[in-house]
């Protein structure tokens, strides 16, 4: 998988809880879906190019769920 | 498990939910019994119950024509007339209901006389050619003539008749001959009871009435070809065209239909091994009886010409085909799989299931890919039409599945259709929904595109909402905002049924004045005004159902689609009882089962996770193999995988994804990266051109198993003809080639019988703990969940708490496609099917069903078209982001300006190739019904289309001059 495909689909998903009251609980459930349903390589490869990226093209919450929640 | 053996019962005999009598009229629902004596027994029946019924069920056989149990009565024939003690005249016993303490005579001499009399003006003007009448032994008329003791026809057949009345051979699966005809009215009664369709009519008056369909013939007419007046003829007028080439079957065995997701069951019957003709089941928990062109009449691919018997190896895809005996096959897999994991790791490995398997071919193939290749990565083809369901309804209402019973639409006040064409993608329960309709249910439609229920005969939308593609999440926000604010959510059943504190984030969400329909009108193109009198109508009119497809899920926000649906239900108060509901129809026969049987990545059997400790220690005992907590690939994730090298073996069970998945160019590039891919089917479909070892299936007449259609009904199939795939050897179902398979890869699999795995199905899946082969028998189906609380399983769920316990709203904030229109991209292109043809059309092209479609159209409003040039049969060349496809224009106002329309069950069309990568986000289910194209008048076919025709020959011919290994 590109970075660029999974840049936007994470993005995608934080867009989906973009408009809950609470971004805190927000971002955990981000990261608990890449964490349900993205093969580990994916995930490796999202947080590392966060790493090295600073997360360029990344939406802040995805940036904040990525570096908080997502479980290698 | 060996202590639980099942035994396929040898005499085929039918048990007691099979009873194929023939009551005469239908049952009557009524709490109030009537007790009256026919033939001097008494007999005690739901009150309003016809006198023809009660005799039957007394065990007195009436004799009747006009009259069956699957039409309301007519009495036309006169055959069924009795007396009754105390009334005068001789009442037609199908019309006249029962009352209390009658005493009814059903044979007497005056009877006698006048059924005689009835049947022998039916004989004078009927050919007299019983011995080589093609239903010799199956015709009520002769049964009758011979009932009533008619002797002699007095009036000679020498005056005016209708014996040289010329045949209408038109339709390819069925003749009539109205030579024949008795003007009973049960085909025209069946057109418009059961099917819905009113295609044939009486026409003219007395000697002059006969049955007519179009101008010219059944084809030239509006009929479906669904059979029902097949059904329904008591003589040989109307019959199939096999039974006249092949006479009557000898035996017959109930089974399941292999088409869609309305899982229809059928009676095959047979002549040995040879189908001569599939019966729908009167007693089907789905189709009571009923069925369409498909199941019915298009079954002829099983034995077509192009299917591939032999299994068959080669090293590259620019080789030809070798032809190999199964074990050597089996082992070459089994070298390359272990070869290309060894060098790659495990996780270069994964397989694809298909929903059109039986639930434990889909069983068995998880288990290989996640308990021996030591991945999870195995995915179905739920991936790309209904995943969103799944993960929708888990999140709101704690279950991947549809919440009622088909029939439950008997009892619905308002039916809301969104994205979902029942007509011609679900047209067996179409028919039951358009017969509630006529009852007068209200019908709301959102869709971009006039479908065929926007106005039928007798069936009028009250809203047609032609909303544009991809804003579906805009509409049910709008539809939300109407609840809200106009105080019409149901909050005692919000309160007791629902988490509180969600509905409130929901409530405030959509109350918000930028989800107003007002607000939201000119981006779903639909006037603010229908929008609110929609949601009041779903609101207050009673039961309310919501009914939805691939319109839905096929978006990229097709997960939250599904919860804005569930939400909208929740609030109305309409989820756990009989009438309401949301309903997703699902495409193909087992895409339920597909999903139930752990085929996703991230789930086991029964939507376990496989991060869930418990769930996943259950399957390793049993298993007796490690697995892996972590979320296995996606189809797309494989694909994308592939085309960077790190993804190598694929073993495809019956999943056609070079044709069915978006963005062709991209799978075929990824199909070609991979060094073994493994095709199990029936024919060389389009990635078996790019497969290395192809492993021919079984169809569904050759094998054993379950189905589990959209209503959670899990049928049996049955085998009824040895599989086909030998080639000398003796044939396997295709769980049987997985298992083998699975040895060969160092991890026996001991089942004997589909059965056998149903049986470990039942141990390790809580929804399915009460189902067996055994009770499959007993009971025709049975809907899950199914154990010990409900043994014969559970028709609508939900009923007094949701299965996660409260119900979740969830917040549905419309966030529009980024496929959008431009300057070069102007129109939308939105993809659906057609009544005639199934998926990727692999069974349907090859039967008579191309009589009806031979070839993928797009539809383009006549605006559009003059704008371009285009007239009605043109070539048009559609191009998209991804890639260019040429078809044939059809000019329709059922599209609207800017949205064009096709269908892709040819893979020639090559309608993916213009389809883009746009997927959920939830769950990367494809945005396949909205691409931003333009479309220009070309001459010539396009560049992909030529490559393609030069690659498919090619292969072809790979695999016509067939060399044995030495």
């Amino acid at each position: 998988m590109t970075n660029q495909q999974l840049v936007t689909m994470a993005n995608q998903i934080g867009a989906f809880f973009k408009s809950y009251p609470d971004q805190t609980q927000a971002n955990k459930d981000i990261g608990m879906h890449l964490n349900r349903y993205w093969a580990l390589a994916m995930r490796q490869q999202i947080v590392q190019y966060v790493k090295d990226s600073a997360g360029a093209g990344l939406e802040l919450n995805v940036i904040d769920a990525i570096k908080g929640h997502v479980k290698l | 498990m060996d202590d639980i053996k099942y035994t396929v019962p040898s005499d085929r005999s039918r048990t007691s939910f099979d009873d194929q009598t023939d009551y005469g009229t239908p049952a009557v629902q009524s709490n109030k019994l009537i007790t009256l004596s026919i033939d001097g027994r008494n007999v005690t029946v739901p009150d309003g119950t016809s006198i023809m019924r009660a005799s039957i069920i007394a065990g007195i056989t009436v004799p009747k024509l006009c009259a069956t149990d699957s039409l309301e009565p007519f009495g036309s024939c006169r055959l069924c007339v009795v007396e009754i003690e105390g009334r005068r005249g001789y009442p037609a016993s199908c019309t006249t209901p029962v009352a209390e303490g009658l005493k009814v005579h059903t044979q007497t001499s005056k009877l006698a006389d006048i059924r005689r009399g009835t049947m022998e003006l039916y004989i004078s003007d009927h050919p007299l050619d019983c011995l080589t009448c093609a239903t010799n032994g199956d015709c009520e008329l002769q049964d009758m003539a011979g009932a009533v003791g008619l002797r002699e026809v007095r009036y000679g057949y020498e005056g005016e008749n209708h014996l040289k009345a010329e045949k209408d051979e038109s339709n390819p699966y069925f003749t009539f001959d109205p030579s024949k005809c008795i003007v009973c009215s049960r085909c025209v009664r069946a057109c418009e009871e059961m099917q819905g369709t009113f295609a044939l009519t009486i026409s003219g008056r007395g000697f002059e009435s006969k049955v007519a369909s179009g101008i010219e013939n059944f084809m030239d007419s509006e009929c479906v070809s669904c059979g029902a007046c097949v059904q329904a003829c008591p003589t040989a007028t109307l019959i199939e065209k096999t039974v006249i080439d092949a006479g009557l079957p000898e035996h017959s065995v109930t089974t399941t239909c292999a088409y869609c997701g309305v899982g229809c069951s059928f009676n095959a019957e047979m002549k040995g091994e040879e189908v001569i003709r599939m019966t729908p089941n009167k007693n089907g928990g789905a189709n009571h009886g009923h069925s369409c062109v498909k199941g019915r009449f298009a079954w002829g691919y099983a034995t077509h010409q192009d299917r591939i018997t032999t299994p068959m190896i080669r090293k590259s895809i620019h080789d030809a085909w070798q032809v190999v005996g199964w074990d050597e096959a089996i082992n070459y897999a089994a070298i390359e799989i272990k070869r290309i994991q060894a060098k790659y790791g495990k996780d270069a490995a994964g397989g694809i299931t298909s929903s059109r398997c039986t639930n434990e071919e889909v069983y068995v193939t998880q288990k290989l890919v996640r308990a021996v290749f030591g991945t999870n990565n195995v995915d179905t083809c739920a991936r790309v039409c209904h995943s969103p369901t799944g993960y929708g309804l888990k999140q709101t209402i704690g279950e991947s599945a549809g919440t009622q019973t088909f029939d439950s639409v008997m009892q619905s006040d308002v039916i809301m259709i969104i994205g979902a064409n029942p007509t011609d993608g679900h047209p067996v329960f179409a028919s039951q929904m358009k017969r509630r309709l006529r009852e007068g249910a209200k019908l709301i439609i959102a869709d971009p595109r006039a479908i065929d229920l926007v106005s039928s005969p007798h069936v009028q939308a009250d809203y047609h909402l032609k909303l544009r593609p991809g804003t579906n999440v805009a509409l049910i926000s709008a539809l939300a905002h109407v609840l809200v604010t106009e105080g019409l959510v149901k909050e005692d059943y919000v309160k007791e049924r629902c988490e509180w504190d969600s509905f409130l984030v929901w409530r405030d969400f959509v109350a918000q004045p930028k989800n107003s329909p007002e607000a939201l009108s000119s981006e779903l193109g639909v006037p603010a005004e229908e929008l609110r009198a929609a949601a009041r109508l779903f609101a207050t009119g009673g039961n309310a159902a919501i009914y939805y497809g691939l319109g839905v899920t096929e978006h990229s926000q097709g997960s939250t689609m599904v919860m804005g649906i569930a939400n909208l239900a929740m609030a109305t108060g309409n989820v756990g009882r009989e009438g309401v509901g949301i309903n997703p129809l699902r495409g193909q026969n087992n895409v339920q089962g597909s999903c139930d049987m752990g085929s996703m990545p991230h789930e086991f059997p029964g939507y376990r996770h496989v991060s869930d400790n418990d769930a996943r220690a259950e399957f390793e005992s049993a298993w007796g193999r490690p697995l892996s907590a972590e979320p296995g690939l996606r189809i797309p994730n494989m694909l994308s995988l592939a085309t960077e090298g790190g993804f190598k073996a694929l073993y495809c069970v019956g999943e056609d994804i070079a044709q069915s998945d978006p963005d062709t160019q991209h799978v075929t590039h990824a199909l070609e990266s991979m060094e073994c891919v493994i095709v199990q089917d029936l024919f060389l479909n389009e990635t078996a051109m790019y497969a290395h070892v192809f492993f021919p299936g079984a169809s569904f007449l050759e094998k054993s198993g379950t189905f589990t259609n959209a209503e959670r009904r899990i049928s049996p199939v049955r085998r009824v003809m040895t599989p086909k795939n030998g080639n000398g050897e003796a044939g396997m179902e295709d769980w049987e080639i997985t298992a083998k398979l699975s040895t060969a890869l160092g991890y026996p699999m001991h089942y004997t019988h589909a059965a056998d795995i149903l049986d470990e199905i039942a141990a390790l899946t809580p929804s399915f703990k009460g189902v067996s082969f055994k009770k499959l028998d007993e009971l025709g189906s049975v809907q899950w969940p199914c154990d010990d609380e409900n043994p014969a399983g559970t028709p609508t769920m939900h009923i007094d708490e949701f299965v996660r316990g409260k119900g979740k709203f969830f917040i549905t904030e419309y966030i529009p496609t980024t496929e959008k229109v431009t300057k070069k991209y102007p129109l939308i292109l939105t993809t659906g099917r057609i009544l005639s043809q199934y998926n990727v059309g692999a069974q349907t092209r090859r039967t008579e069903n191309t009589s009806w479609h031979a070839e993928d159209t797009v539809e383009i409003h006549p605006h559009d078209a003059e704008e371009r040039g285009v007239v009605d049969g043109d070539w048009i060349g559609i191009t998209s982001r991804a890639g260019e496809t040429v078809l044939r224009a059809k000019l329709s106002e059922r599209v609207q300006p800017g949205v064009i329309y096709t269908t892709f069950h040819h893979p020639e069309s090559g309608a993916n190739v213009i389809t883009t990568d746009n997927s959920d986000w939830a769950t990367n289910c494809p945005e396949f019904k909205v691409t931003a194209v333009q479309v220009t008048k070309v001459t010539q076919l396009s560049d992909w289309q030529k490559n393609y025709q030069e690659f498919s020959d090619e292969q072809i011919s790979f695999a016509e001059n067939l060399e044995s290994a030495s």
